[in-house]
């Protein structure tokens, strides 16, 4: 396959700027089928404005994106849904496609909220209600899955069960996964490609590329530098909900 | 048994209710009810038209609120002033040049309090014809809509994100309320138009836990006020409108106990 197909989206010096002020300028990345490019960057850097603009979302920008897939999951980072609508978690998950019941129901088991699937949308815990929006966006199969700040609100060992399930679902389905992520660990361990932002485009790279990188210190500290760096070491197990071993 | 009259009123409302019912549960979800409110008052100017060059009413309704609708867009990007300002300045400019206008045609005997209110009278077998096909495209369009505006309904940007076109349906919609308007003005009067749309639909609110079984019961309810408010303006001589409404009322009330109840069984 040459590397022309399997480009899912494109930014070429893409940008975007609201009330006269850039909220991002001059990103260049390139999201392919298989891979994981994580955006990380201090708060205000322009993290969510680069996925809404891979996605599509903002129209007037700077640029330009390329975009070769219309299977897309998105989560994102803040969502307002009206409660006056009445939404179960089932009807939910049909928001954007009409997915079959079986894919619901094995969306919903490995994101482990298949209990709350007719339960009220509006009644469910930030965490909760974050599994189901992981769900709902991997239900779908998506090419492209974007996925911004997808753990927020998850508890410590869901957390890195949702990040390994995440990765397992790039591996199995094959789709390019744009993820925002300020979880250092999960960036080292799960990701192809990091693109650092700071308003722009401070350095990108490989993970360890990244951590070397002297831009990179100066906005997250040596600390954070040494927490890439000395993650070079690959899990050969996982934890189950109940604390048991698991051999991958 | 019944006079045509009546009958041509039942099954003209019976028509509308089950237009009203899906379009007004996302009048409710999208808070609209004032955006209906300006159109249906504008309605009073295309009315005006109708007579004044002889034109099918529900047709030339249907046009003055959609440039009313595309009107309100152009001011909403123009100007930097608040929606509900704009709708209120729309709504009631409107409303005062229709009865201006109406004041030029004394020529026209005008029943306004039919107009206002709803007259079971005045439907003809046209009218039915107008309401039922004219229902039909409404509910058919609807239904192709129905996966793009109701995922912007519930998040817009979700909806964009995953390519489902969210503006153009949203601009689809506002002509199906133009439309609604439109077919709706004879038998429920244009001040109360609005209320056909929302109150069926709150009432659903109450009792659903979906949006499917909402949309239903939206409809099912507004079945009932109409038959429950053309029965009881037959029988006491009261304007179909007003009836239908109150009727609408009652059964939102009556849902309200279930919402009682239910709060009942949580405890």
């Amino acid at each position: 396959m040459s590397s022309e197909n399997s480009t899912l989206v494109k930014l070429n010096n893409a940008g975007f700027k609201q009330n006269d002020k850039w909220l991002v300028e001059g990103v260049s990345l390139t999201v392919e089928k298989g891979k994981i490019v994580t955006l990380i960057g201090p708060n205000g850097s322009g993290k969510s404005t680069t996925a809404k603009i891979a996605l599509g979302i903002y129209k007037n920008i700077e640029g330009s994106v390329e975009k070769y897939t219309n299977k897309v999951g998105y989560v994102p980072q803040k969502i307002s849904i009206d409660w006056t609508l009445p939404l179960r978690v089932y009807d939910f998950m049909l928001l954007t496609e009409n997915i079959k019941d079986e894919a619901i129901d094995e969306a919903l088991t490995l994101t482990g909220v298949i209990h709350l699937k007719n339960k009220n949308l509006g009644n469910l815990s930030g965490g909760e209600f974050q599994r189901v929006l992981i769900a709902r966006a991997i239900s779908k199969k998506p090419e492209l899955l974007v996925l911004d700040e997808p753990v927020q609100g998850v508890d410590y060992t869901g957390e890195i069960a949702l990040y390994e399930l995440i990765k397992r679902i790039s591996d199995t389905l094959n789709c390019g996964i744009l993820l925002i992520s300020h979880d250092l660990h999960t960036v080292m361990t799960a990701t192809d490609h990091v693109v650092c932002l700071n308003g722009h485009v401070c350095c990108s790279g490989s993970p360890m590329d990244v951590a070397k990188n002297n831009e990179y210190k100066t906005l997250f500290g040596e600390q954070a530098s040494q927490i890439l760096s000395v993650y070079e070491h690959k899990h050969d197990h996982v934890h189950s909900d109940k604390g048991e071993i698991k051999k991958n | 048994m019944f006079d045509d009259f009546f009958i041509r009123a039942l099954i003209a409302g019976l028509g509308i209710a089950l237009v009203t019912g899906p379009l007004g549960c996302f009048v409710v979800w999208r808070r609209l009810s004032y955006f209906g409110d300006t159109l249906a008052h504008s309605a009073l100017l295309g009315v005006t038209l109708a007579y004044s060059f002889e034109l099918n009413i529900a047709l030339s309704v249907f046009i003055i609120s959609s440039l009313i609708a595309l009107i309100l867009i152009q001011l909403q990007k123009k100007t930097n002033l608040p929606g509900d300002a704009l709708l209120g300045l729309l709504a009631h400019s409107s409303l005062a040049v229709g009865l201006v206008v109406i004041g030029f045609l004394t020529f026209i005997r005008f029943d306004i309090m039919g107009l206002l209110f709803g007259d079971i009278l005045a439907v003809t077998t046209d009218d039915l014809l107008i309401i039922w096909t004219g229902g039909a495209v409404i509910l058919l369009v609807l239904k192709l809509i129905w996966k793009p505006l109701f995922a912007s309904t519930v998040n817009y940007e979700l909806a964009e994100a995953e390519g489902l076109n969210p503006d153009r349906a949203k601009a689809i919609f506002t002509i199906l309320m133009a439309a609604v308007i439109a077919i709706s003005i004879k038998m429920v009067g244009l001040l109360l138009i609005t209320g056909m749309l929302i109150i069926p639909a709150a009432m659903a609110r109450n009792i659903s836990d979906s949006p499917q079984k909402m949309v239903l019961f939206s409809i099912i309810g507004g079945l009932l006020s109409v038959l429950l408010g053309l029965f009881s303006s037959l029988e006491f001589n009261t304007s179909s409108g007003p009836s239908i409404i109150m009727s609408a009322l009652v059964l939102f009330i009556l849902s309200l106990l279930n919402i009682k109840q239910s709060i009942k069984l949580k405890n």
